[in-house]
């Protein structure tokens, strides 16, 4: 075993680093302040590959691997939690189940597009009734002749309204299981412009401000009978693996919002100056600083342990990562909430105004306890596997 | 078209300088970058091939660990990498260092060669020149901006009072500025292909028509008596007036005298 990153990862980090302090980071408040989404940083993002890390070179991607897209959306969402979630929904929670599911296809119709960042992804499964309880899809797809129709809709949906490409949770049928009748559900692939597709309210939201959220509605909206992605009926195996990826993604985004926090805070504890001399010299703010630095460097291994373990399952189709990407996203997403919360306070009432970022930062974190599964949700899949 | 453009791995002054006892730049403890002109240079030589299909290669003259510098320019576009490394050509001034590198460019094609205009460790603008007057090459300075016409260049020179448009026949050699472009960033996927990519390493035997008097230490005219890391301009001028108005009249006064208005 060996904990020093290879030259590759270094240099990885490296690139992500400079573009997030020279690209990202002078946005970050004014983003968040407007609700506004930044386009022109997912267009600079595209050029630089950064939409296509872990896809394959001969589908358009940067033929990396699931380590170097964690690291790039921490190093993105160390200085803004918007950005890293962009990246992280889009790679995720569209690219990734098209490239583990789709036909050769749809492979070649939408990956070179997504991967390259021509085109933004989305994914939608909540739903006013149906957020952990997964089963409870309201949202029907029926096939008529050559062709699925949908009704339904879809909400707190990420990259809602900009993105071009999502994959859309429906059920098409009821299966018996031990005796008892469930929705069958499959997934689906939506372009955006499909008649019957449309927008709701884009959310109003506590945090990460510049991620655009929306409701997806869909009213006799006909999509091509191949626009199935995966086979019939087996959709919630789908939304689950992927929701397995995006979770490591999220963890990632966790991760970089606390790191984020952190060294803002130790950069101002040593500025700071109350009793004659600087609050980085009391005890509390080095004890507090230890305790949030070995946090911060635990979830840090959990998180690359989580990506090492998908590119494992990508070489031999095998290995689980479920468990590893709930382990990374429960405690990342708890220790982000913790530093900065703790970040706030030890920046005092400063913390509490939105010229610093520790501010933005403490709101920003409180979304990755709960999307992408729940952290309670977390402790039934690590519990389950520990407990079948 | 074949572009090689010559770069240096130094220091990072952003977070200051470190000498050792000796005077001499502590390399060990400072993050090293690649030097700005030079990737402005290697920017304008990735637009050339970008537009022309030109295809460029890198060269850097150091110690073995100079080769993370050719893998940046790699990740970034470049072709290919040759680094030129061998304990005797250690301690080499700017002549020693042109003489060396004009010996290894002649083992190589080019039709243009980019080097930057200075490096920010030594500030000399020497080199690039230098290995010009080596191979027989007509110069061209300061570039600010690089067009490509036949089998011509024509560059925008900067100047303190304006810019000259010269032209001149390939193969020949421009320095470059920083200001020239925006160099771009690496990319992942570019990484891992720089990572595996061959550098090629040429030591001193691969160096054609150079002679051993001109490599090295023992080949550098230059000896350094001293090395201070950079001085600061005046102290200027600290003014306290009445009244915006006043504040403003002053200023504008100070514009005037210097011609900026």
């Amino acid at each position: 075993m060996n904990f020093a990153l290879d030259k590759k990862y270094e240099m990885a980090q490296n690139l992500f680093r400079e573009f997030a302090q020279n690209e990202v980071k002078p946005l970050a408040q004014e983003i968040d302040e407007n609700h506004r989404f930044p386009r022109e940083t997912v267009e600079k993002m595209a050029k630089y590959g950064f939409l296509g890390i872990p896809v394959a070179k001969e589908d358009g991607g940067q033929g990396c691997d699931p380590l170097t897209y964690v690291m790039c959306v921490e190093e993105l969402s160390k200085v803004c939690g918007t950005t890293g979630v962009i990246v992280s929904a889009h790679t995720s929670l569209c690219v990734d189940p098209i490239q583990t599911y789709g036909t050769p296809e749809q492979k070649a119709k939408y990956l070179p597009d997504l991967a390259s960042g021509r085109k933004l992804g989305a994914f939608g499964l909540t739903e006013p009734g149906a957020g952990t309880d997964a089963q409870g899809q309201q949202t029907k797809a029926v096939l008529d002749g050559d062709e699925w129709v949908l009704n339904g809709s879809k909400c707190f949906i990420t990259n809602g309204k900009e993105a071009d490409v999502y994959i859309v949770i429906a059920v098409t049928g009821t299966v018996e299981k031990r005796g008892r009748k469930m929705k069958e559900i499959s997934a689906f692939i939506v372009d955006k412009g499909t008649p019957g597709f449309t927008f709701g309210t884009k959310e109003n939201k506590m945090g990460i401000c510049g991620s655009s959220t929306y409701e997806l509605i869909f009213t006799d909206c006909r999509i091509p009978k191949d626009a199935l992605l995966g086979q019939k009926g087996k959709g919630f195996g789908i939304a689950m693996h992927t929701l397995d990826g995006g979770r490591i993604g999220i963890a990632a985004q966790a991760l970089g919002i606390a790191e984020g926090a952190l060294e803002t805070t130790i950069a101002y504890v040593k500025e700071r100056k109350q009793f004659g001399r600087s609050i980085a010299q009391f005890q509390n703010t080095q004890f507090v600083l230890a305790d949030l630095a070995t946090k911060v460097e635990a979830a840090k291994l959990l998180v690359y342990k989580a990506a090492m373990t998908k590119a494992q399952y990508q070489a031999d189709h095998k290995t689980s990562y479920s468990v590893e990407a709930a382990m990374a996203k429960l405690y990342a997403a708890e220790v982000a909430m913790e530093v900065t919360t703790k970040c706030v306070q030890l920046h005092g009432g400063y913390g509490y105004i939105k010229e610093y970022d520790v501010e933005r930062m403490m709101r920003d974190a409180k979304i990755t306890e709960i999307y992408e599964g729940t952290s309670e949700v977390q402790r039934m899949v690590i519990s389950a596997n520990l407990l079948k | 078209m074949k572009v090689i453009v010559c770069i240096k791995q130094v220091p990072d002054t952003k977070g200051g300088v470190q000498f050792n006892p000796d005077g001499t730049l502590n390399r060990a403890a400072m993050l090293t970058i690649m030097n700005p002109d030079d990737k402005a240079g290697l920017e304008a030589a990735l637009r050339l091939k970008d537009q022309y299909g030109a295809e460029v290669t890198v060269v850097t003259m150091g110690l073995p660990k100079a080769a993370d510098v050719l893998q940046e320019a790699i990740a970034m576009g470049a072709d290919k990498g040759v680094l030129i490394t061998d304990r005797v050509l250690g301690g080499a001034d700017t002549w020693a260092t042109s003489t060396t590198i004009a010996g290894a460019l002649r083992k190589l094609d080019y039709d243009l060669i980019i080097t930057g205009r200075q490096a920010i460790d030594g500030d000399t603008a020497q080199v690039g020149p230098q290995i010009a007057e080596h191979l027989g090459l007509p110069v061209i300075s300061y570039a600010q901006e690089i067009k490509v016409d036949g089998d011509s260049v024509i560059v925008k020179r900067q100047y303190d009072d304006g810019y000259h448009m010269l032209k001149a026949k390939m193969p020949c050699l421009i320095t470059a500025l920083s200001e020239l472009n925006e160099p771009r960033y690496m990319t992942p996927g570019g990484i891992f292909d720089a990572v595996n990519a061959e550098i090629t390493t040429f030591g001193r035997a691969d160096l054609v028509d150079v002679d051993d008097s001109n490599i090295g230490l023992k080949g550098s005219p230059t000896k350094i008596a001293k090395a201070s890391d950079k001085v600061r301009k005046g102290a200027g001028e600290k003014v306290v007036p009445d009244s915006p108005d006043e504040a403003v009249s002053y200023i504008v006064g100070k514009l005037k005298d210097k011609h900026i208005i």
